[in-house]
């Protein structure tokens, strides 16, 4: 089977139309010497040689099937039940493509209403997008209905420093040329007193601002306040938060927050090098016109039987042109299903109970590791399943002596913050057993004096 | 199809009253989006509006489009409601579903009904 869509004689048509003999003549730019190079291939192998060969390769990366890992930062190493992958290869979902013809994606479009329902329950929102590429776009799309909103009249977004350092870079990089005023967040910013240094650069021209929840340091904050002083200056607020979290801290839709977004890769998608993750993004009823992305609604077909369709695709940017809010029109498709799958599996009280065996160990181990000599937790604030540890050595060569022993350690923070040099961020989730808490703290006590 | 004699009318299918100053979109335009779900009105009481401004959006469940000051004038009054009932556009467009009113308006270089029907019936073949 070809996939070359055009017959020779269509192609033939096509030159002739734009003056040119053959197909050749239009890589003619192209210096000769670098045109059709040789490939100098090794001869073909059997399928069993290249399985071999590509296990070969594969061995030489560390995973977390083989460390013991306390790194999060953004991304988190949960537990992911085996349905998931199982749904996910279903043909259906995973050759399927974008759901336009609802008379042929009711499954599709399905999946994405419950993934959307699910989202604004555990987010205490009222209504979710299909999904974004992941948890900093979805943060950049934000800004880009706040802008939109005011119609570039207020052009100052607030970003707090303790929000993720590469959501801060991602929104930098999207806004470009927008004229939009991203603040808050210097070098210098406080990062002892959370979001209450924000409060008073809150202003008649501030647009939205931006908090985590937990913030990047894994600190819990009620942002009510903070809130009500944004929308008493007429501003938005966006939480970006951890789903996990959410399942047992007061949402942010509770709050009052105005747009609830994060980074959905903690619900059951591995961590795999960096990605493909999952943005979720959710909304109050009243921003709906002025959110990116695509939206399923559930409806009646003309028999009267529950169906579902994209809803409000007028605001997509392939009938919206250049007056589109954002250029994103598409979904993390599979990736959505796979945390819908993820929640339905665990259910409200598992993944409260993901979210509790998170929250006590990552307690467990910062009172140990804070009992170390010449260690100590950097913030008093309550925190989740992340908090920051103070170190006696620089936290690259801690993590190398990590790393001999096979354990993963914790987040360099010096690299953001100059302030937290030989800090190290840890994270601790459901799957870090009581033992492998007690073997980093031990090796720790170990490597304190060099 | 409702073409009032006593408006005035663009090629882009808004309306525009000499007499109180209010504009909107025709009935016409409103046939083609089909069921209106949302309108926006962006321009804002005191604005100054110049022909071709963007006074509207507005989105039907098939297409979006916007809606562009026929005129030049001072805004005196914006019609909030139509926001809450979009649909009033569909059962209402010259009336109730009003968009923007202004003062000082010169509609000399607008189309009376007569030409403004001559161009609506073109486009229909």
């Amino acid at each position: 089977m070809t996939y070359i869509p055009t017959s020779p004689a269509e192609r033939e048509a096509m030159l002739e139309v734009i003056g040119v003999k053959t197909i050749e003549d239009l890589f003619k730019d192209v210096p000769a010497r670098h045109r059709f190079p040789d490939l100098t291939l090794p001869p073909a192998v059997t399928e069993m040689e290249a399985a071999v060969d590509l296990g070969e390769l594969a061995s030489g990366n560390e995973t977390t099937r083989d460390l013991v890992c306390f790194l999060g930062a953004g991304a988190y190493n949960h537990y992911i039940p085996s349905v998931v992958d199982h749904i996910l290869r279903r043909g259906e979902f995973y050759t399927a493509y974008t759901p336009y013809q609802p008379e042929v994606s009711q499954g599709t479009l399905q999946s994405i209403f419950e993934y959307q329902s699910l989202i604004t329950a555990l987010t205490g929102m009222e209504v979710s997008n299909a999904s974004h590429y992941d948890g900093a776009t979805a943060v950049a799309e934000a800004a880009n209905l706040a802008y939109a909103q005011f119609r570039g009249k207020r052009t100052k977004v607030l970003l707090s420093p303790a929000v993720n350092p590469q959501y801060r870079q991602v929104l930098r990089t999207y806004t470009q040329g927008m004229g939009l005023e991203l603040a808050g967040d210097d070098p210098q910013a406080d990062l002892q007193s959370g979001a209450e240094m924000l409060r008073t650069q809150i202003d008649a021209n501030t647009a939205l601002v931006v908090v985590q929840y937990p913030d990047f340091f894994g600190r819990i904050y009620d942002y009510s306040e903070l809130i009500t002083e944004a929308h008493a200056q007429g501003a938005l607020v966006c939480v970006a938060a951890n789903p996990t979290a959410l399942a047992l801290l007061k949402t942010p839709g509770e709050m009052g927050a105005d747009i609830v977004v994060g980074e959905g890769q903690p619900l059951g998608i591995p961590l795999s090098f960096g990605g493909p993750y999952l943005g979720f993004f959710t909304t109050r009823r009243q921003y709906v016109h002025k959110m990116a992305g695509r939206l399923v609604g559930e409806t009646e077909d003309n028999r009267g039987q529950r169906a579902y369709v994209l809803t409000l695709t007028a605001r997509e940017q392939h009938i919206k042109r250049e007056r589109a809010t954002s250029n994103i029109c598409s979904n993390q498709g599979l990736m959505a299903l796979a945390s819908a799958v993820y929640l339905a599996a665990l259910g409200k009280s598992g993944l409260r109970q993901v979210a509790e065996l998170c929250y006590h160990k990552a307690h467990y181990a910062a009172d140990q590791l804070s009992r170390l000599p010449g260690y100590g937790l950097c913030f008093a604030s309550p925190y989740f399943h992340e908090f920051s540890l103070c170190c006696p050595r620089p936290v690259a060569e801690l993590n190398q002596h990590l790393l001999d022993h096979g354990i993963l350690g914790g987040y360099d923070l010096g690299q953001d913050y100059p302030a937290l040099k030989d800090h190290m961020l840890i994270a601790v989730t459901e799957m870090n057993t009581r033992e492998e808490i007690d073997a980093l703290v031990e090796i720790l006590g170990e490597a304190s004096h060099g | 199809m409702n073409i009032p004699a006593t408006l005035k009318y663009t090629k882009s299918d808004e309306w525009f009253d000499p007499v109180s100053g209010k504009m909107g979109l025709t009935d016409y335009a409103q046939s083609q989006l089909s069921d209106i779900v949302f309108v926006e009105i962006v321009a804002a009481v005191g604005d100054t509006l110049t022909p071709g401004k963007t006074i509207a959006s507005v989105e039907s469940v098939k297409a979006a489009a916007e809606s562009y000051a026929p005129v030049s004038g001072k805004v005196v009054a914006v019609n909030e409601a139509l926001s809450g009932n979009p649909e009033v556009l569909n059962s209402d467009p010259f009336g109730a579903a009003w968009m923007v009113q202004v003062e000082g308006a010169d509609s000399s270089g607008l189309l009376d009904a007569a030409a403004y029907a001559t161009y609506c019936e073109e486009r229909a073949h």
